[in-house]
């Protein structure tokens, strides 16, 4: 009846993570509780569950990420500290659950936090930027965000339910064959990533038809905000990646559940292939990642250096140049499995060459700043503090891709080091600068700007704590996923780490915080004006938050900059108004990832019949969408105009 | 001391050379870039009335030709740098560079089976075999041809320099040399499984009247490693301390790879689904 799926799944005899999974329970049924006693219901599942306006679901996404942000850092933690404490000791985490943690925290860090954190931006930024009213796919955008939630609460509810993948955050073969890891746990990994790669690939064939098809009229290619073509070359990135991921995640499905051999040791099994394949996604992807951040750096160091940013046309050719570049990089991520002088040369090459459009990016930033009136904001310390943590990330990545200096510091702490350099540095600075800076935007009120700055230092200062050690004991000889050790070498190096990881700590509280304190103190940080950081682009134009159509009437486009012309110009004389047609929210995307999530969970534990429900379930729903009668509605000319003259009038208040 | 840094032998010292060269080349550039980056965004901060305040400074042709020319020139230097140290330092190349006696000498055929959580040497001309313990000749060239019996692993001894994949089915080639004698830790650099943390293994460098000393006594003591006894080493099993197989059957290094005996039998059978084993 169900599957494999007994009592024994339930991990009673390890309080570890049945007291956090008790936590987290207990927090979300308090949520749920909160929600229905104090009769929010309603809203929360008419106004943002259903919604499929792209700035709500930008918001989601944004929320998810943060979550996940918390469930992936206490992942490290237990890392930092079992290690701080497994020195000639077996510390408190066992290998079969300290194996599951470093698993988890790769996986969730790059698919459920640095992802759903980037394409929330460029969810609620784009249309904004693009002076239009939705994405191209508003409900399309919707199942592919409840997809990615469904993915999290998947690995979420493997914490509890049976156990997570233990063979790292690529699940290599053979390890992760049915001989090596015959339990659930990375069958909870394949199915997570199968189900929100899909949502990830729907939402970058949306935002990438979005961005070449839908723009406010005069908004020509070399007129775009730069955050729109670093957007729009992630997403062609993760168009043309996703794909990957999803067939060799599939090939490993079939190797586990229909004993197919594409990656089995025998049988003519190749492993070569899968490690081939993974990095094929798993290069781009980077770039998926930190492309849209190298567009958020762009707007702020814009913004708050008073200037426009210096050397747009370069920037877009970089952005370009690394997009394509990007595919042909990957080997690098194995120049130690043997391949010869020749093959190692050239993708060492071209890696390095990708450093100099990323060089000429900095370069660019740097004279942005040159001749500005710089305001230190919390987004602006998060950029500056970005450029001088990348460059130092930037330089150990070319390091690593000189062959014979990888062949000593491969899988080393080294490069542990190095990729959290770029990511923590690159993709998380960037996401947070992104967060503060359009936060009173989404919310029409700002984040609070002090404790905004010390959760900066903190986790600044903290990051440079926590990832030289890591660096020393790369050069050290220490190889990254280690329960135990007996080095006394090592042993000091591992302490300090720690230390780092409870400066980060205080980074994070310090903007949960910050979060709770701009809430409650919200009344007194409204931003009338919809512009409180005197924007260059469209998005400020809109009152904060902006009405559900964005903009009255389209606005009309004569430069790049757009509204910093406009506001040069001073506002234009009263447009015409007419209807507007918006989308009706729909709970396509909720329950189609409802039956997907069921799909999932009796996939992982073999209970065919409920597979079959959740298929059928699934498909309904697409049948019950595609046959819906009414799919908009109209918002009348006077409300549009009553919205938009409220907003003229702050604006010139 | 185990860094990459104090290597042993002629691989890690040229690969120290090469990994101290590109950073020193790539210092000069970033850390100059790091000072203007301070210095700009200190200098012109809103408060500050003496910095200029240029608006609309936002193109200018010789700064563009500056900002794509200096890291372009960086990378072809460091390109040329990464194709010519690529291919000496091939891990299948011999080591004839090394020194003028290594271009007549004979290396040491060493046999590397990667198995759960445990490491195999054969030494094939010998006809011995030994657990997590390499012992080798100082100053001598070494080859390994290294494989793996179970998931994959790597071989690193972070001393010697270079490290290499164990992949079942396929043997790679690593070429490494031992100049200084004494004991240097070894170990997997490639996660394997819950054992992982404890697969590692000493190297031990020896004067050749030591090594052919330690070759005659593991001919004639400890159990033959044939089939059956091979067989044994497919169990997972972890922190095996080091001993020795006397006359090792013929070819069954590449018997391993062409996969004609079995691979490592994994976690027994029946597991928990919760965690394995309690």
């Amino acid at each position: 009846m169900f599957g494999k799926l007994t009592w024994s799944a339930i991990p009673f005899d390890q309080p570890i993570p049945l007291g956090s999974s008790l936590v987290v329970g207990l927090i979300l049924c308090a949520v749920l509780a909160w929600v229905f006693i104090k009769g929010h219901a309603p809203y929360v599942w008419r106004e943002w569950i259903t919604s499929v306006d792209h700035k709500r679901i930008g918001v989601m996404y944004c929320i998810l990420a943060l979550v996940m942000l918390i469930r992936g850092f206490i992942d490290a933690l237990m890392m930092r500290s079992q290690q701080a404490l497994a020195f000639h000791a077996p510390g408190y985490l066992p290998p079969e659950h300290y194996d599951q943690i470093f698993s988890a925290h790769g996986t969730i860090m790059i698919f459920f936090v640095a992802m759903p954190f980037v394409i929330g931006l460029m969810n609620f930024v784009i249309p904004l930027q693009l002076g239009v009213r939705d994405v191209a796919f508003p409900t399309l955008n919707s199942v592919s965000f409840w997809l990615t939630a469904s993915g999290s609460f998947l690995v979420t509810i493997s914490l509890v339910v049976g156990e997570f993948a233990r063979t790292g955050w690529l699940a290599y073969p053979p390890l992760s064959e049915l001989t090596y890891s015959p339990g659930v746990g990375v069958d909870y990994y394949l199915w997570a990533l199968e189900i929100s790669g899909i949502g990830t690939l729907m939402a970058g064939i949306n935002m990438a038809t979005t961005i070449l098809k839908l723009r406010a009229p005069g908004l020509t290619y070399t007129r775009m905000p730069v955050f729109c073509w670093t957007s729009l070359a992630s997403n062609l990135l993760i168009v043309a990646a996703f794909p990957i991921l999803t067939a060799v995640l599939a090939m490993l499905l079939l190797d586990r559940y229909c004993d197919f051999h594409f990656f089995t040791n025998d049988a003519g099994g190749n492993p070569m292939m899968f490690v081939n394949l993974i990095w094929a996604w798993g290069h781009p992807e980077v770039y998926i990642l930190i492309l849209p951040a190298f567009g958020v750096f762009s707007e702020v160091i814009a913004t708050f250096s008073g200037k426009p940013l210096f050397g747009y046309r370069s920037m877009v050719a970089a952005t370009m140049v690394i997009c394509i570049l990007s595919f042909t990089v990957w080997l690098h991520h194995f120049f130690t499995m043997g391949a010869g002088g020749d093959v190692n040369a050239v993708f060492g090459i071209l890696s390095m060459v990708i450093a100099v459009p990323t060089g000429v990016k900095i370069f660019n930033w740097l004279f942005t700043l040159y001749g500005g009136r710089v305001r230190y904001t919390a987004p602006m310390c998060w950029s500056v503090g970005f450029l001088v943590t990348f460059a130092i990330g930037g330089m150990t990545g070319v390091l690593l891709a000189v062959p014979p200096a990888d062949f000593v510091l491969h899988n080393s702490l080294f490069l542990v080091a190095h990729f959290h350099n770029v990511i923590i540095g690159g993709v998380l600075f960037g996401a947070f600068a992104g967060y503060n800076y359009w936060f009173p935007k989404a919310f029409g009120f700002t984040l609070d700007e002090r404790l905004g700055k010390a959760a900066f230092w903190f986790w600044f200062v903290g990051f440079w704590v926590t990832f030289v050690p890591l660096y020393m004991l790369g050069l050290m000889g220490m190889t990254r996923r280690m329960q135990h050790y007996d080095n006394p070498e090592w042993y000091p190096w591992t302490l300090l780490s720690m230390v780092g990881a409870l400066l980060i700590l205080t980074g994070i509280t310090l903007q949960v915080v910050q979060l709770i304190v701009s809430i409650r103190t919200r009344d007194r940080r409204r931003d009338p004006t919809g512009d409180p950081w005197d924007g260059r682009t469209l998005e400020w134009s809109t009152p904060s938050p902006p009405p559900v159509f964005n903009f009255a009437v389209y606005p009309d486009v004569s430069g790049a900059d757009a509204y910093w012309g406009m506001k040069s110009a001073k506002l234009a004389q009263e447009p015409d108004y007419t209807a507007i047609e918006i989308p009706k929210n729909t709970p396509t995307g909720f329950v189609a990832a409802f039956f997907a999530t069921v799909t999932g969970f009796s996939l992982i534990w073999h209970i065919w019949w409920l597979v079959i429900v959740g298929l059928i379930g699934a498909y309904a729903t697409f049948v019950v969408f595609a046959w819906r009668d009414e799919s908009e509605y109209e918002i009348s000319a006077e409300e549009v105009a009553r919205i938009d003259r409220a907003n003229r009038e702050a604006r010139t208040a | 001391m185990t860094t990459v840094l104090s290597p042993i032998g002629p691989v890690g010292a040229a690969e120290r050379t090469i990994l101290l060269d590109a950073l020193a080349i790539m210092l000069a550039i970033v850390v100059p870039t790091i000072v203007a980056t301070l210095a700009f965004a200190w200098w012109y901060r809103a408060g500050n009335t003496r910095a200029r305040y240029l608006p609309d400074f936002q193109y200018s042709g010789q700064l563009e030709l500056l900002v794509w020319s200096v890291p372009a020139l960086v990378v072809l230097f460091l390109g040329g740098i990464a194709w010519i140290s690529s291919h000496d330092l091939d891990p299948a190349e011999p080591l004839t560079w090394a020194s003028p006696a290594n271009k007549t000498a004979k290396p040491v055929e060493v046999e590397v089976v990667s198995l759960d959580w445990k490491w195999l040497f054969i030494y094939p001309e010998q006809h011995v075999a030994s657990i997590n313990r390499l012992v080798v000749p100082t100053g001598v060239p070494l080859h390994l041809r290294v494989t793996s019996a179970t998931v994959m692993n790597v071989f690193f001894v972070p001393r010697l320099g270079s490290e290499i994949y164990s992949m079942s089915g396929m043997a790679t080639q690593i070429n490494l040399q031992a100049d200084q004698p004494g004991t240097y830790p070894g170990l997997s650099a490639n996660f394997s499984g819950d054992g992982f943390s404890d697969m590692h293994f000493t190297l031990e460098s020896v004067d050749s009247k030591q090594f052919n000393t330690w070759v005659a006594s593991a001919q004639a003591a400890g159990d033959e490693l044939n089939d059956t006894t091979y067989r044994s080493l497919l169990r997972q099993t972890a922190n095996l301390q080091p001993y020795t197989y006397r006359n090792v059957t013929e070819g069954l290094f590449n018997r391993i790879v062409s996969l004609q005996l079995p691979s490592g039998e994994g976690p027994p059978a029946t597991p928990s689904p919760s965690s394995g084993e309690h």
